[in-house]
């Protein structure tokens, strides 16, 4: 396996607290990557540091390095806006534009100059057919993407994201506030998505981490306790701490 | 449908029960070939084969624990999955003893029979329909047919006090008969044992169709 992106001894502060301790973690090329651990474990900081979304939080500061395909984003050069285009990110709350969901799709290529109809239909076709939502929103394409259920909506934003092509996506609790069949086809578009992209996904559902992930890392107080393959993660984890939290001894 | 990947999971389980199924049937099969044509070449290949089947089972294990650590199973995929982690093991003992009397039939080796085989491979042919067609009412999800399977134990149970009677009839006639009586009573002995294991396999297919625990091996011996 390759490793698509990677930290080394990156640790993160707000101001005088220090949200993440000097964390390695790989990230593993076209797998989904979960991110476990109690509320206030740093894992939706790990998260956020991926594609530098901390860096609008005042008084965040980095430390080690984040390599994409072996280059650090920190370095200077980087340009935030190219980096998050390449790492999309999609959020807890659905967040759709007020807009039509052809225009919600198409608002990202849009920003990056594409102007001709047909290559954004093209586009929105496109990614809304990998996000799973074609068929349930081809005959209102130009109707306000407000109406539609919650589920759709999530997958929608996944939709926008995958419109800018990225290489890299980033969920942070995609289907804490989706119904029960919401969540299946999500988790069911989660592991067609790995095919063509790496995923990597926080969770507070440990069971929804179980069933869509191939690797799992458990976070606590900011340290990474344990990394491994999801399996072995949820079958024999190697350390005490992540087998209580698994099992519900605490958190 | 959703959960597409957890059903693909479970399809693939099932194969590797069937697949595990027809090497255990074929392993009997072989065994019962080799004893009665005193193949000792066919009794190696069952005695070598019999390392695949181990290696299954462990597959099987694995794969059950991780779909239940991971995917949360829950009702009918939950008694599936249940059921393929036991009759997985009873599949496996049923390889083992098929296994024994391949090793007996080695040896006996080429040495005359002290009597003519009949109640023997009677028993084979009864034990070996008995975990073929439970796995067709595994495949088929058929509980009336894991039902009559279980049945047929009786007939086993019925032939090996036969057997076993005229055995022991034999080795009291003749100390020279005790040796290889007591290989054929070893034979009769694994095949009893594999007509409970395949009772078992009934049991839990009728827990997978229906939910339903019955006890269907009555314990004679």
């Amino acid at each position: 396996m390759e490793n698509k992106m990677e930290t080394r001894k990156l640790s993160v502060y707000y101001k005088n607290f220090q949200a993440l301790y000097s964390v390695d973690l790989p990230i593993q090329k076209n797998a989904v990557t979960a991110l476990i651990g109690p509320s206030g474990c740093g894992k939706s900081t790990f998260l956020r540091a991926l594609n530098r979304m901390n860096e609008v939080i005042e008084g965040t500061r980095v430390e080690g390095e984040v390599l994409l395909d072996g280059k650090n984003i920190y370095d200077p050069r980087v340009d935030p806006v190219a980096l998050r285009k390449k790492v999309g990110m999609v959020f807890q709350k659905p967040n759709p534009f007020p807009m039509s969901i052809f225009d919600n799709v198409a608002y990202g290529p849009r920003i990056h100059g594409i102007k001709k109809k047909t290559d954004l239909e093209q586009i929105v076709h496109k990614s809304l057919a990998a996000a799973a939502l074609w068929d349930e929103v081809k005959d209102r394409l130009y109707k306000s993407a407000l109406g539609l259920s919650g589920g759709q909506q999530q997958r929608l934003v996944i939709a926008r994201v995958l419109a800018v092509e990225p290489e890299v996506i980033l969920m942070d609790e995609p289907a804490s506030a989706l119904d029960p069949i919401s969540t299946a086809k999500l988790e069911d578009l989660i592991h067609q998505l790995k095919q063509n992209y790496t995923i990597v996904i926080v969770t507070h559902n440990m069971q929804q981490a179980a069933r869509v992930s191939d690797y799992t890392g458990f976070f606590l107080n900011g340290e990474l306790i344990e990394y491994n393959t999801t399996t072995a993660i949820f079958t024999a984890p190697r350390e005490k701490r992540t087998e209580d939290y698994i099992t519900g001894r605490f958190g | 449908m959703v959960r597409e990947s957890f059903h693909e999971q479970l399809d693939k389980l099932r194969g590797d029960i069937v697949r595990m199924g027809n090497l255990v049937v074929n392993a009997i099969d072989m065994a019962t070939t080799a004893f009665k044509r005193r193949d000792m070449d066919l009794a190696e290949k069952v005695v070598m084969d019999d390392e695949k089947i181990d290696r299954l089972e462990l597959e099987i294990e694995k794969k059950c624990m991780s779909l239940l650590a991971l995917q949360q199973p829950l009702a009918r995929d939950l008694r599936f999955i249940g059921t393929a982690l036991k009759i997985n093991t009873d599949l496996e003992r049923i390889g083992d003893y098929a296994c024994n009397i391949a090793k007996i039939v080695l040896t006996i080796g080429k040495e005359p029979f002290i009597k003519p085989l009949v109640d023997l491979p009677h028993m084979a042919e009864l034990c070996r329909q008995m975990v073929k067609d439970n796995l067709n009412a595994f495949i088929n999800q058929d509980r009336e047919k894991a039902l009559a399977t279980a049945k047929k134990d009786h007939e086993v149970d019925h032939l090996y006090q036969e057997v076993f009677q005229e055995l022991l009839a034999l080795m009291m006639q003749n100390s020279q008969n005790i040796r290889q009586a007591t290989f054929l009573l070893m034979i009769a002995r694994h095949l009893e044992r594999i007509g409970d294991h395949a009772t078992n396999l009934s049991e839990w297919i009728i827990y997978m169709v229906s939910g339903e625990r019955l006890e269907l091996n009555e314990k004679l011996f």
